[in-house]
C-alpha cells in the first residue's frame, strides 16, 4: 500500500507527507483538543486542494486519482495520516463522496460533490439508528411523499462530524423501499445534539429529523441500487478505518521499539530480555498481518472484486480487534509512562477504540465473514 | 503401460500436459471419492504402494520432472511440474514420497552430494526403490540441533557411528537417512559436524516406532551402535555437516510451503490435513443460525485468510529484499496461532460431541485438539521462531549462548534425555 510506484504517486504521499507533518501534527491535534476544537475548516480546504476529496470522484466530475486506482491512493492518505492520528472528516467525507458517485442519479448532485470536493461543504453519513448496533440495511427512520419531494422523520445518531457539517447522507425507509438522501444540515427540521466521543479530536453527534422536507432530487440512487451503494460506502469506511490504524500501529511500534532498545534496566537494554523479546516478535508478526490484510482489502475494493465485501470484513475483523490489543501491550511495555496524558500513546489508543467499535465490531464482521462464506443465514 | 519413447527435450508445456492428461487416465489409478485410499503414514502397505506406484511414473516417464536428466529426472522446469500436478488431479499418486524423500533429501544430495551419491541415490529413487529420511534430532538436542552428540568415529578407512536420533519422520520405511554426527569434538560446535548417508537396515541400527497422542506412529528412533560406515557415506565433506543440514531445513522450509519444484502430485487430501469445516460442524451440532457460532467461526475463518494475506505479504516482501529471509518465521509463527485459534474453535462449537458421542466427524474434532500444539513444534519451535523475529529482523539483541565460540568437548550438557 505505501508502495509508490509512479512519479505522480511519489510526489503525492510525499506533498501529503510534508502537509501532514507541518499542519497535522500530535501537536496540533493536542492544541485542537484543548482549544475544544474537532478540525480547522480553512486546514480542511486546503487538505482537499492537495486533492484528497477528489480521489473517489471520476473526472467527469471534476475529480479525479493519482494512480489510477482512487481507492488505494485514498488508503495511502489515510495510512499516513494514521501515523499523527490526524483530525479532520476524510472519512464521513470519503463514505459520502463513495455513495454519491456511484448513484444512478449522480448528475443530481453534481453541484453538493463539487462543493465537498473543494472542502467547502462538509459531508457525513447519516447511518445509525439511536442505540442500535450497526443495521446499514433497516433503518426506522421513515420517508414519505410530499408534493415536491419527501419528508423525513426520526433519528440517528452516532454521526461524525456533524456539528461540521454541512451535508448529511441519511438511510432511510420509503416504505418497503431502502433509500439514501441528500440533507443540508441547515434545513428546518434539523436538530443536533452533541455526544461525547472518547477520541482527541473526532466528535459525533444525535441528528433528529424532525419532518424535515426535501426535494425530490434529494434522492441518492433508486430503490434497487440503494443496498448495493451502502454496500460500497461500509467497504469504503472500513478500508480507511484499517488504513489508518496501520499508520497508527507502524508509528506506535516504532515507538515502543526505539524504547525498548534505548531504555535500561539492570544495565541491560530491555530489548535484550527474552520475554520481551517474544511480545515484540508477536507485535510484529500481528502487524505485519495487519498490512497485510489490509492491502489485501484495499486491493478487492479498489477493483470492486465479487470478494470486495468479504475480504474488507476480514481486514475489519482482524486489524479492529487486534490494534486495540496491540496498543494496550505497547503501554505495558513502556510501563508507567505509557498511562499518561503526556505520552502520545493515548491518542492513538483512542482512535484504535473508536474504529473497533464503528462500523460494525469484530463480532459484527466475524457473523459476516461466516454467512458469506459458507453462504448460510446467520442471526446477527 | 505405455512406453514413452518421444523426447521430451522440445515439448512445450501445452503438449507435455496434453501427452500427461493421456498417460494419467491410462496409468494411474483413479481415486474413488466415496472410497479414498486410506493413506497412513505409520503403515507398511501405504509405503509398499507409494513405491508402486513411483515405479509406474518412472516407467511412464513422469518421474523427477525438475531433477536433471543425468540423475534419472526430466529435467525441465517448474511449469512442466505444476502442468503434471494439476493433470493428476483425482489419481492415486505416492504423495508420501515428496517430503521428506524427494523435496528435501534428493534436493540437498542434488546440491552438495558427490557424483556417484547423485547418481546412485536419485535415480533409484525415482525408480521408486529407494525412500530417503532425515537423522537430525537427538534426544537429548531440542532446539539445539547443531548440539547433537551422536558421535562419528575414523577406524582405519571407515567411519562407525553411535548415539541416537529420534523425531525421524518416517524413518522406518526408509533405506537412507541423512546422519548428523559429530567428528570433532575440538572445535566449536557447528564446525565439528559432518553429513553421512546411513543405511537404515544395517548392522547396529535398533529402531523404534513412536507412539503419538493421536495413535499415529510416523516418527521413528533409532539407536546406532558401532554402525560401520564406509567413506563414501559422508555428504558434502568432513566437517561440512551443520552446511549441509542448513541446506536440509532451507529445502524443509520450501516443502512446507509448497514452493518445491520437487514436489510431485497436488497436496494429498487426507482427513487429518483437511480444513475444518465449520457449516459442517454447526450444522451436525444442531447450531445452524447461532449467531454466537457464527461469530466464533468468523473469527477462525478470518485468520485463516490473514494467514494467507500475510504469506504472500511475507513473500513479496523477502523477494523485493524489503524484509530479511528470516521474515520466513514471520509466517511460520503466525500461521500456527492462526491454527491453534481453528482448533480451539471447533472444539468450542462441537463441544461434548468432542469428547463424548459417536459421530466420527465432530469425535474426531476432539482428537486433532489432542495435538493442537505440533504446529507450534514441527520444524522449530515457536520459541525459537519469536527469537528469529526479535534478534533477526528487529535487530534485537542476540541471546547470550554459553557454547558461541568454546571447544564442544567443554560445553556443559545435562544429563536429561
Amino acid at each position: 500500500m505505501t508502495a509508490t510506484d509512479s512519479g505522480e504517486r511519489a510526489l503525492f504521499a510525499s506533498t501529503t507527507q510534508a502537509f501532514l507533518g507541518k499542519e497535522a501534527s500530535l501537536r496540533t491535534v493536542r492544541d485542537l483538543h484543548a482549544a475544544d476544537k474537532s478540525f480547522d475548516p480553512a486546514w480542511w480546504r486546503r487538505a482537499a486542494e492537495l486533492g484528497w476529496t477528489s480521489l473517489l470522484v471520476s473526472e467527469d466530475l471534476g475529480g479525479g486519482s493519482v494512480s489510477g486506482n482512487g481507492v488505494a491512493d485514498l488508503a495511502l492518505v489515510a495510512e499516513m495520516a494514521g501515523h499523527t492520528v490526524a483530525p479532520g472528516p476524510l472519512q464521513p467525507v470519503s463514505v459520502v463522496l463513495a455513495g454519491l458517485v456511484d448513484a444512478d442519479n449522480r448528475t443530481d448532485h453534481a453541484a453538493a460533490i463539487e462543493a465537498v470536493m473543494a472542502g467547502e461543504a462538509v459531508a457525513s453519513w447519516a447511518v445509525y439508528e439511536p442505540d442500535r448496533p450497526f443495521e446499514p440495511l433497516a433503518p426506522t427512520l421513515t420517508a414519505t411523499a410530499t408534493d415536491t419531494g419527501y419528508r423525513l422523520r426520526g433519528g440517528k445518531d452516532r454521526v461524525e462530524a456533524a456539528a461540521e457539517s454541512d451535508l448529511f447522507l441519511v438511510v432511510a425507509r420509503f416504505g418497503d423501499e431502502l433509500r439514501q438522501f441528500v440533507v443540508p444540515a441547515d434545513a428546518a427540521g434539523v436538530r443536533i445534539e452533541p455526544t461525547p466521543s472518547i477520541d482527541m479530536v473526532k466528535r459525533y453527534a444525535r441528528v433528529h429529523f424532525d419532518d424535515v422536507d426535501v426535494a425530490t432530487t434529494a434522492s441518492v440512487g433508486g430503490p434497487g441500487q440503494t443496498a448495493t451503494l451502502i454496500d460500497r460506502q461500509t467497504q469504503i469506511a472500513l478500508i480507511l478505518q484499517c488504513a489508518e490504524l496501520v499508520g497508527m500501529l507502524d508509528e506506535m511500534l516504532a515507538a515502543t521499539i526505539a524504547w525498548a532498545v534505548d531504555r535500561h534496566s539492570f544495565g541491560r537494554p530491555l530489548a535484550s530480555y527474552q520475554a520481551l523479546k517474544h511480545r515484540f516478535a508477536d507485535l510484529k508478526t500481528r502487524f505485519e498481518a495487519c498490512r497485510a490484510t489490509t492491502a489485501h482489502a484495499v486491493s478487492e475494493v479498489g477493483a470492486r472484486s465479487p470478494d470486495a465485501d468479504v475480504s474488507a470484513s476480514i481486514a475489519k475483523s482482524f486489524v479492529g480487534e487486534w490494534a486495540s490489543v496491540m496498543l494496550q501491550d505497547c503501554i505495558q511495555l513502556h510501563r508507567g509512562i505509557g498511562l499518561t496524558w503526556e505520552h502520545d500513546l493515548h491518542m492513538f489508543l483512542r482512535r484504535a477504540a473508536l474504529y473497533r467499535a464503528m462500523y460494525g465490531d469484530p463480532d459484527y464482521h466475524n457473523r459476516r465473514i461466516f454467512a458469506c462464506l459458507t453462504e448460510s443465514e446467520v442471526a446477527q | 503401460m505405455t512406453e514413452t519413447a518421444v523426447s521430451t527435450a522440445q515439448e512445450s508445456v501445452d503438449e507435455f500436459r496434453g501427452r500427461a492428461r493421456t498417460w494419467l487416465a491410462e496409468n494411474m489409478p483413479r481415486i474413488d471419492r466415496d472410497h479414498p485410499p486410506a493413506t497412513r503414514l505409520d503403515q507398511d502397505a501405504s509405503w509398499q504402494r507409494a513405491r508402486e506406484l513411483q515405479k509406474r511414473l518412472h516407467d511412464g516417464g513422469f518421474a523427477g520432472i525438475c531433477f536433471p536428466r543425468e540423475y534419472g529426472g526430466l529435467g525441465l522446469t517448474i511449469e512442466y511440474q505444476k502442468a503434471f500436478n494439476a493433470e493428476s488431479a483425482g489419481y492415486e499418486m505416492p504423495l508420501i514420497l515428496n517430503i521428506p524423500s524427494f523435496t528435501i533429501c534428493c534436493a540437498t544430495l542434488l546440491d552438495v552430494g558427490s557424483e556417484d551419491q547423485k547418481r546412485q541415490h536419485i535415480s533409484v529413487a525415482l525408480r521408486g526403490e529407494e525412500v530417503l529420511c532425515q537423522l537430525l534430532s537427538e534426544p537429548s538436542g531440542g532446539s539445539d540441533l547443531a548440539g547433537v552428540t551422536t558421535r562419528g568415529e575414523r577406524r582405519g578407512d571407515s567411519w562407525v557411528i553411535n548415539g541416537a536420533k529420534i523425531w525421524s519422520t518416517s524413518a522406518f520405511a526408509a533405506d537412507y537417512g541423512l546422519c548428523l554426527a559429530r567428528t570433532d569434538w575440538d572445535v566449536p560446535k557447528h564446525e565439528g559436524l559432518t553429513m553421512f548417508l546411513l543405511p537404515i537396515k544395517h548392522p547396529g541400527v535398533t529402531l523404534r516406532h513412536i507412539a503419538m497422542i493421536n495413535g499415529s506412529s510416523e516418527f521413528c528412533e533409532e539407536f546406532f551402535d558401532d554402525v560401520e560406515l564406509p567413506d563414501d557415506a559422508v555428504v558434502g565433506g568432513v566437517g561440512n555437516g551443520w552446511q549441509v543440514a542448513s541446506r536440509q531445513m532451507f529445502h524443509e522450509r520450501r516443502s512446507m510451503g509448497r514452493s518445491s519444484e520437487f514436489s510431485s502430485g497436488l497436496e494429498s487430501d487426507d482427513a487429518e490435513a483437511a480444513p475444518i469445516d465449520y457449516l459442517d460442524l454447526a450444522q451436525r451440532t444442531g447450531q445452524t443460525g447461532d449467531g454466537r457460532v457464527a461469530a466464533l467461526a468468523g473469527r477462525a475463518l478470518a485468520h485463516r485468510a490473514v494467514a494467507e494475506h500475510l504469506a504472500d505479504h511475507v513473500y513479496q516482501g523477502v523477494l523485493d529484499a524489503s524484509m530479511p529471509a528470516a521474515a520466513g518465521s514471520i509466517i511460520r509463527l503466525f500461521y500456527a496461532d492462526a491454527s491453534q485459534l481453528e482448533l480451539d474453535t471447533a472444539a468450542a462449537i462441537a463441544s461434548t460431541a468432542a469428547v463424548v458421542g459417536d459421530d466420527a466427524a465432530l469425535f474426531d474434532v476432539g482428537k486433532r485438539y489432542l495435538e493442537r500444539q505440533i504446529v507450534s513444534l514441527g520444524g522449530g519451535t515457536t520459541e525459537i521462531a519469536r527469537n528469529v523475529i526479535a534478534e533477526r529482523v528487529l535487530n534485537f539483541p542476540r541471546e547470550y549462548a554459553a557454547d558461541r565460540g568454546v571447544p564442544f568437548n567443554q560445553v556443559r550438557r545435562g544429563t536429561a534425555g
